[in-house]
């Protein structure tokens, strides 16, 4: 039966073909019914496999597919286990939610059928990534979410600025891939192989510290780019470009988790560079901090999510950083449903004014969308932190993980708690300043509730989003038992036990509070200018793309265009015009010979005989 | 002294190197012509010196295949040199160098 | 020692010979001046024991070929004097040197196995007569005797072919 674990990944490929080739024909909303479908189908297959390992039957078990590449003995396999299901539950099941929202969403678009072929391409590259079950599989689906996430960000590529986003996004993933890539080569020089099993059972034998912390801190690269974390978190805030749903499935809920996936994963490794844990938990929770401060400032509403989606992304890298990985899974789960809840919400919002995005035209929203508004609500007390819903378990695991790792990682939890602080502000300003107060919506905007084929899914993920935490509570911690065989041989830091915990937990409620509390006073009565000072800076990505662009981008393109015109134009181009004019030339003097008077030739030919002749008799000793 | 066939070489060798200068220097088609027979006569003269020298009659039947080629050659050669030249006046081979570059 | 005697004398001759078909301007001259080398070489041949073939070379050579060229020369009506100037660069000295080198690099070359070779006269000697030719030609090299055959026939037909005076067709002359 798991014989056919491949079929998660062929269906969505399938339908990622057909759709892409046959989208025009099949037209709407057939195209989208065929990629929900096919979605869902991998979400039931995905339940079925699951089964066995929830009652405990079940062993992890390797799905060996074909030989791939003999000279280095990597095979396309694919691995299901705890973890594996985990994750593949989550895309495929939050996928489908929004699926089904697209099909609404996009609707009279040009491009639909193309638009849910790349979103099979994609959910089919990211189960690769998932299901792999050593490295190399797994650097294909990255790779491929890489491109799927550029195919998608800039779906309407008519639009300069999408087809900007959807460069830069690629170009600065680049970057981290190189880290991943380099860590592969690192691991296939320490082991030979690329298997998992291979690798993790025989690391804390074979890997010197230094051999592990280089291994993975290059892994660590590859997960700061693709899980936009400090400094490679700029393609993040301008993929907001692509439409909505891609947001939501690709920048909040799974993409943009394969690098936590990873680590985790590759945990083995982790554990035997304490060293990189140590980066990895400070850049964690210093993106954490900073994104939040970014959030606070925007004034688009994707842009708020955007910057909050990399500030929860790390909390989840901070939970890695100190050994939690399940907290910080658990914290991916969570996130998965009130993120694309917000921002298919917001999506909805966007939609009903017309396209609007600046939170200043909004407002008094709450009574035209009731659907969208409440479920809204469920998704911003989930990302605040505040009990009982799902987020605030999840949170305080990771934060009460952070407490009771060491001295110094009282000050990550620390910025842990301040970021949650921001975090409730800036999601109270969020809601307040589009469905709160008065109307201030652009001429000629007429909202209303949206179609149920979207409003349902955001029901759903309302419901999960508000009850999901119920997995892991520290009365009952069902999903680290689930996880139990994806992390054997690894020690992870469990919470603070007994009261300190509670301790912790009150903290960071009492933080979300005041956060709520703070920015309800300000934001209420009026909506205020937040023209100047900090605000524009907020806005502005701290000028951090500028002083990319002057640092990197502009060096870069310089010697793209030194390439281009002096090495290509005058020096290679130079070299193959001299050969051929040199050729030219030389047949011009040699032409002379060819003079037509057949003495002469005789003359040559007599002359050379004799030449031959001589250097036969000297060479044989003549004289 | 002895007179090997050594010496018949020899002789032949200059009339051969004096018959190369002859068609080399000589513009008319019919002196180059005869510079070639006086080359293989030449050669017959080896072919023969070296057969007598070896003890061999098949010096002299190689010599007699030269003639009869030789013979043949003569006959074609002029033939051509009469079938270009009767449109011209002159015998002289550097007028005929439309091939050349 | 007559041997020797004729020998010299009839180098000297052979080699003016050559050197006035070279250097003669009128080619009748240079037909004579081959003609007599022509002659020395059949008495070479004559020392040498080949008495058939110095036969055929004064009966095909000087008989046939060279009275053959002066037909030709007649024919073609070639002026007396030929223009001694010389058009390409460089072909005079090259001529010069080739021959010269040619010449003496064989015979320094041969010289070495020329001294110790077998003399002519006395028991070791080829029998030169037309049998022993016959027999050898007949015998084991049929097939080139055959061959060359072929070879004077297509070369009679072929200069037939190439001396033909065609007439102009009628309609180009009304």
């Amino acid at each position: 039966m798991i014989d056919y674990l491949w079929l998660l990944i062929v269906l969505p490929l399938l339908g990622a073909a057909t759709l892409i080739v046959f989208g025009k024909r099949i037209g709407e909303p057939w195209a989208g019914w065929l990629a929900s479908a096919l979605v869902g189908a991998a979400f039931l297959l995905a339940a079925g496999f699951t089964v066995p390992l929830l009652t405990g039957d079940g062993q992890p078990e390797t799905v060996e597919l074909f030989s791939w590449i003999p000279v280095l003995g990597v095979d396309a396999s694919l691995l299901w286990d705890p973890l594996a299901a985990f994750m593949t539950l989550i895309v495929t099941g939050v996928g489908l939610l929004i699926h089904v929202y697209a099909v609404g969403y996009m609707h009279r678009d040009e491009r639909f059928g193309r638009f849910f072929g790349y979103l099979n391409l994609f959910i089919a590259s990211m189960l690769t990534l998932v299901l792999a079950s050593n490295f190399a599989v797994m650097f294909v689906g990255w790779e491929l979410v890489g491109l799927s996430s550029y195919l998608l960000i800039s779906f309407w590529f008519v639009r300069p600025a999408a087809a900007a986003a959807g460069k830069k996004a690629f170009i600065v993933n680049r970057i981290g891939d190189w880290g991943f890539l380099v860590g592969l080569m690192l691991i296939f020089a320490a082991f030979g192989t690329f298997s998992f099993g291979a690798i993790f059972e025989t690391a804390p034998d074979v890997l010197s510290t230094a051999m592990a912390t280089a291994i993975t801190l290059a892994l660590f690269i590859g997960a700061v780019g693709k899980s936009a974390q400090i400094p490679l978190y700029v393609w993040l805030p301008d993929a907001m470009e692509g439409p909505t749903p891609v947001s939501a499935l690709i920048h909040a809920a799974t993409m943009v988790t394969a690098g936590i996936y990873m680590m985790a994963r590759s945990a083995v490794l982790f554990e035997l560079a304490p060293a990189t844990l140590v980066v990895v938990a400070t850049v964690g929770a210093v993106t954490a901090l900073y994104a939040a401060t970014l959030a606070m400032g925007q004034r688009d509403i994707k842009r708020v999510l955007a910057y909050s989606t990399i500030s929860q992304l790390g909390y989840m890298v901070l939970a890695v950083g100190v050994t939690a990985f399940t907290a910080g899974l658990f914290h991916l789960m969570t996130h998965a449903f009130f993120k694309a809840l917000l921002f298919l919400g917001a999506g909805a919002v966007i939609h009903a004014l017309g396209g609007e995005q600046d939170m200043r035209k909004m407002g008094g929203l709450r009574k035209v969308m009731p659907i969208t508004f409440w479920t809204m609500v469920v998704g911003w007390l989930a990302i605040s932190g505040v009990a009982p819903l799902s987020g605030f378990w999840s949170k305080d695991e990771v934060l009460a993980a952070a407490f009771a790792h060491g001295t110094y990682y009282v000050v990550l939890w620390a910025m842990g708690v301040v970021a949650a602080l921001l975090t409730a502000f800036y999601m109270t300003r969020l809601m307040i300043l589009t469905f709160g107060g008065e109307e201030r919506w652009p001429d000629g905007a007429d909202p209303h509730e949206a179609p149920k084929v979207v409003t349902v899914p955001l029901v759903v993920l309302a419901v999960f989003a508000g009850l999901a935490g119920v997995i892991n509570t520290p009365f009952r911690e069902s999903l680290e038992h689930f996880l139990e065989p994806s992390f054997e041989g690894v020690t992870q830091q469990s919470p603070a036990e007994g009261p300190t915990v509670v301790v912790l937990a009150l903290v960071a409620l009492i933080a979300a509070l005041v956060g709520i509390f703070i920015a309800w006073g300000r934001y209420s009565k009026k909506v205020p200018e937040e023209r100047g000072g900090y605000w524009k800076a907020a806005r502005n990505g701290y000028g951090v793309d500028d002083w990319y662009g002057r640092l990197v981008v502009a060096p870069g393109k310089a010697m793209a265009t030194w390439a281009g015109e002096t090495l290509d134009g005058r020096i290679v181009d130079g070299l193959v015009n001299g050969v051929g004019g040199s050729v030219k030339s030389l047949g011009n003097s040699l032409s002379g010979s060819q003079s037509g008077w057949v003495r002469w030739y005789g003359a040559v030919m007599a002359a050379s005989t004799l030449g031959v002749l001589l250097w036969l008799l000297l060479s044989g000793g003549l004289f | 002294m002895m007179l090997t066939p050594g010496w018949y070489m020899a002789l032949a060798a200059v009339l051969f190197s004096i018959g190369g200068a002859g068609v080399l220097v000589r513009r008319n088609a019919l002196v180059m012509f005869m510079s070639i027979e006086l080359m293989l006569n030449s050669v017959n003269l080896t072919f023969v010196a070296a057969g007598t020298g070896l003890g061999l009659i098949e010096g002299q039947v190689a010599a007699l295949f030269v003639i009869v080629v030789a013979a043949a050659e003569v006959t074609i050669g002029l033939a051509i040199l009469v079938a270009v030249f009767r449109g011209r006046a002159t015998a002289n081979v550097d007028e005929l160098s439309s091939l050349g570059g | 020692m007559v041997e020797v005697f004729v020998f010299a004398v009839f180098a000297l001759v052979a080699i003016g010979g050559a050197l006035v078909m070279v250097m003669a301007r009128n080619p009748v001259h240079s037909a004579i001046g081959l003609l007599t080398t022509m002659f020395s070489i059949a008495v070479f041949y004559v020392l040498l024991n080949a008495h058939f073939i110095a036969a055929i070379q004064v009966l095909i050579y000087a008989g046939a070929v060279m009275t053959l060229f002066l037909f030709v020369i007649m024919m073609i009506g070639v002026d007396k004097t030929e223009d001694t100037t010389e058009q390409i660069p460089w072909q005079r000295p090259i001529a010069i040197v080739v021959s010269v080198g040619l010449a003496a690099v064989i015979l320094i070359a041969g010289s070495q196995a020329w001294i110790t070779g077998r003399s002519v006269f006395g028991v070791d000697g080829v029998n030169g007569t037309i049998e022993a030719v016959a027999d050898a030609l007949f015998g084991t090299w049929t097939l080139a005797f055959l061959s060359t055959v072929f070879l004077l026939t297509i070369a009679a037909v072929g200069t037939i072919a190439m001396a033909q005076y065609l007439p102009r067709r009628p309609e180009e002359e009304s």
